[in-house]
């Protein structure tokens, strides 16, 4: 099977609507099919990996711990745009630290993070050949 | 050129069904082949065949079921469903509500049941997947 380049679009917050929770899971599907991934987070799509996530008031799955398992399926281009974070008073600091091990440098432990400006992301995004947007 | 679709949103509530209905409808016009129609998140409702609307109003599970007999070559749009999208939404085909023990099933028979793995392939077969929704 060939290989082509997906970018998943995250834009909206983890909770109060399902696409955050079914995007996580059509990236999880995906890497069995071993494509080149690449995530994106912007707009309210930031909060999906934000630090000290926690659902106990609201009933909800705290799904944020799957995030990490992101390195270990090989999804370690994760870009967070710069513009979506500030606009909403947050920066790096407040994200998870998503993680993926570089087995061309002696699996050392790298960051999957990369925040990128809005017109960054466009560049990204033109060299794509599917663009799944939740 | 192979086109893919995938819906996003449930009937009547969004247009994006009735959109992605209008271009596919119009891509098999212009000799394009669809090669699979994916139905992911609230989507998963246009497939109930317990739809019922207004007379005067379209049916928008029936217009999906007619065209799946009528692709361009005359062989059939696939029309699949996310199976853990329609499960949670009390989506069930005959063998899903036997499995999960439930007395009846709702899927319209011109749709199948099917994982997320299809939305992947469906993106590294076809020349363009095209999405509708929010």
């Amino acid at each position: 099977m060939s290989t082509k380049k997906f970018i998943y679009l995250n834009r909206k917050a983890p909770y109060g609507t399902v696409y955050a929770l079914e995007s996580l899971e059509v990236v999880l599907i995906a890497a069995a099919f071993e494509q080149d991934v690449s995530l994106a987070f912007i707009d309210d799509g930031v909060y999906q990996i934000i630090k000290g996530q926690n659902t106990d008031g609201i009933g909800m799955k705290n799904f944020s711990k799957t995030y990490h398992a992101l390195g270990d399926y090989d999804v370690n281009k994760i870009y967070v745009s710069a513009e979506s974070l500030e606009e909403r008073g947050l920066s790096v600091d407040d994200l998870m630290p998503l993680t993926y091990e570089d087995e061309d440098d002696d699996w050392a432990e790298k960051t999957s993070i990369k925040i990128i400006s809005n017109v960054q992301l466009t560049k990204i995004m033109s060299e794509q050949d599917v663009c799944l947007s939740f | 050129m192979k086109i893919s679709i995938q819906i996003n949103e449930g009937p009547y509530q969004h247009q994006a069904s009735d959109s992605a209905y209008q271009f596919t409808k119009a891509a098999i016009a212009k000799g394009h082949e669809i090669f699979r129609v994916f139905f992911y998140h609230d989507g998963v409702d246009n497939a109930s065949r317990f739809t019922v609307p207004p007379q005067d109003d379209r049916h928008i599970v029936n217009k999906w079921a007619e065209l799946g007999i009528k692709n361009a070559d005359g062989s059939d749009v696939e029309l699949v469903v996310c199976v853990a999208a329609a499960l949670r939404r009390g989506m069930l085909d005959e063998s899903e509500a036997s499995k999960n023990g439930i007395d009846g099933n709702n899927i319209h028979p011109a749709f199948r049941i099917s994982g997320l793995g299809q939305l992947i392939e469906a993106g590294i077969q076809s020349d363009r997947l095209v999405v509708f929704g929010d």
